[in-house]
């Protein structure tokens, strides 16, 4: 791109004669960040590799076993761990599904002339930026089936949101879902704002339906920026913590995540649950993997 | 899109603007209802019908801040005339406000401090992440890296992990060096934690600012040190503000590493919120006064922000 531009790291050069050396800078700028997340990411987690080879609990003060991969057979052998692989991902499905379709349908409601356009959006946006953990904790009060305003205004009596172990999934989708619809309704605005105008006028001297149009135009030229928005809300929703923890302690609502903290902070089998991180961490980083690498086919573009 | 001409179309455009007005106020119900609660009288929280319209009372707030204890006496006459307003309001909801014995002082509740500690902790995470970042974003943008999207990947890798995969050997290692339940120990947490963030998009910030301008600084005579100070650092510092207000907003918002490596000392309002609703029968005005005094300050940020939300919020991967 600008490499012919791009400042030559020669130690000779002529800003290095009077001042630090384009080198040096460049390695007092990047060498401490680098250096600072090896020590507080890439360590810790090298620490608890080599926990997950050993039975050790850090709640006594036996010291550690070796027990070679015995952790990783249990955990893979462990029907209910696969149950919480099975729950969370109905979680992820059920939660970017919904934030997909509202967050898509707000976008094409707001892509046209609307008063106070700037403002609505922001206004739309404000969930998203709020803490999870606390405001989903008020919604134990608007799903509340005596006195909650949801059940109120939908005329469900004493209709069980979060008590109903079939429904608690539900309805903690659901606030992840007024969370984050925001985010996909943001992108997608972006996206919809990109498409060029004179396909849509070209399509309507053609006389094509609505849902021709949309079809062909709008939706195959959006698709990169939703995908990237997909991408990332499964992503989130896939390590979703805070929401499912302030608001159910049932087992049907129990995401790989709570199972994680559980073991790892209430049962205290440390060595079980750092292998058990391990796991979870390989399929974080796949998923990671294909995001970045999407992420820079769009940008390439 | 401009240019509605058919009458059909037109009916089209009222029927979304509608549309868009319900789906607003929708979307803003919860948080409306969360103010509205925490100026309600604690009779009138949970009341079928909802009730909408109330007498507005800080009492909720008052409770926020004051350590009470069930009023087993009625107060006598002299006592609730002699007791400060906030004091009766106390009285009037069946309770009394704990004082220190000897001093006479009133106790107070946990959430100023936890309120404090989130400022510390989120101000002082977000200065370090910020310059951490800008001056390795400049770095990345400016200087041949080998490897450099390799780099970029393990930077931006750090922060895609769950946060209790981190939080288990974290744990373990602060344990050691006396780091749990320290307001040290979460910044460098939130540090790592926004730093990835911070470096990606800086970058973009940066590789947005022409080369010229610190070329010329250079043929000027000025050091490339002087360079980036001078020239590249004024140009930067609408994307840094933005930085800092996603990074602080970040920190401010985080629960899963608060509620694991802190307790008392250290611990910040979103673990402090949620354990306040606890068994029985929970007082959801003070909840929500509380919840809305934690969510002004980042409802605040967001209209400050609203231009930067979407490069902030896909990290840097669309722009506007």
């Amino acid at each position: 791109m600008a490499s012919q531009v791009m400042t030559n790291l020669d130690p000779k050069s002529r800003a290095a004669a009077k001042g630090l050396s384009d080198l040096t800078i460049r390695n007092l700028f990047i060498i401490p960040t680098i250096a600072f997340l090896i020590i507080f990411n890439i360590f810790p987690l090298l620490y608890s590799l080599a926990y997950s080879f050993t039975d050790f609990r850090a709640s006594t003060r036996a010291p550690a076993n070796f027990v070679g991969l015995q952790n990783y057979r249990d955990l893979l052998s462990d029907p209910f761990i696969w149950s919480n692989f099975s729950i969370t991902a109905k979680y992820v499905l059920i939660s970017v599904t919904g934030q997909v379709l509202v967050g898509f349908g707000l976008a094409m409601l707001l892509n046209r002339a609307i008063p106070a356009k700037g403002l609505i959006t922001t206004l739309l946006l404000l969930p998203m930026m709020l803490s999870m953990a606390v405001v989903g904790l008020f919604w134990k009060l608007l799903y509340d089936p005596n006195f909650g305003i949801i059940n109120y205004f939908l005329g469900l009596e004493k209709f069980e949101w979060l008590a109903d172990p079939d429904m608690a999934l539900y309805a903690i989708a659901i606030v992840d879902i007024w969370m984050w619809a925001p985010f996909v309704m943001l992108l997608s605005l972006a996206g919809l704002s990109a498409v060029p105008k004179h396909l849509y006028e070209a399509a309507e001297i053609d006389r094509a339906s609505g849902l021709y149009t949309f079809f062909r135009i709008t939706l195959p030229l959006v698709a990169p920026i939703l995908m990237i928005a997909i991408i990332f809300r499964t992503m989130e929703a896939f390590k979703t913590f805070d929401l499912a923890y302030v608001l159910s302690s049932q087992p049907t609502t129990e995401l790989i995540a709570i199972r994680l903290y559980k073991m790892a902070f209430q049962e205290w089998q440390t060595g079980m649950s750092s292998a058990f991180a391990y796991i979870v961490l390989i399929m974080v980083v796949a998923i990671t993997n294909i995001y970045v690498k999407y992420l820079n086919k769009v940008k390439a573009r | 899109m401009a240019g509605v001409r058919t009458p059909q179309e037109k009916w089209t455009n009222r029927v979304a603007i509608v549309a868009v007005f319900v789906a607003l106020a929708i979307m803003l119900t919860p948080i409306y209802w969360i103010a509205a609660t925490s100026f309600k009288p604690r009779n009138l929280a949970t009341t079928i019908p909802p009730t909408v319209v109330f007498q507005p009372t800080v009492s909720p707030f008052v409770k926020l801040f004051t350590k009470r204890s069930q009023l087993r006496d009625q107060p006598t006459a002299e006592e609730y005339a002699a007791a400060p307003w906030w004091e009766r309001m106390v009285f009037d909801g069946g309770e009394k406000v704990v004082r220190n014995g000897k001093t006479g002082e009133v106790r107070t509740s946990g959430y100023g401090d936890r309120f404090t500690n989130s400022l510390i902790i989120s101000i002082i995470s977000t200065i370090l992440a910020v310059s951490m970042g800008t001056l390795t974003a400049y770095g990345f943008s400016r200087f041949k890296v080998a490897g450099e999207d390799d780099w970029l990947f393990f930077i931006l890798s750090t922060r895609m992990l769950p946060p209790v995969v981190v939080a288990i050997p974290m744990f373990l290692m602060y344990r050691v060096v006396g780091l749990n339940d320290t307001h040290l120990g979460l910044i460098i947490l939130y540090t790592a934690f926004n730093l990835s963030f911070a470096v990606w998009i800086m970058k973009g910030f940066i590789d947005e600012i022409p080369r010229e301008y610190e070329e010329a600084a250079l043929v000027d005579g000025y050091t490339r040190m002087q360079a980036f100070f001078k020239v590249v650092l004024p140009e930067a510092l609408t994307g840094m503000a933005a930085t800092a207000v996603f990074c602080f907003i970040t920190a401010w918002n985080e629960y899963a590493f608060a509620l694991i490596m802190t307790n008392r000392n250290a611990q910040t309002a979103p673990p402090y919120i949620p354990s306040q609703v606890g068994s029985g029968l929970p007082d959801w005005t003070v909840i929500a006064a509380g919840t809305l005094l934690f969510l002004i300050p980042v409802a605040i940020f967001t209209f400050l922000l609203r231009n930067h939300l979407l490069r902030g919020m896909s990290f840097g991967a669309i722009r506007k």
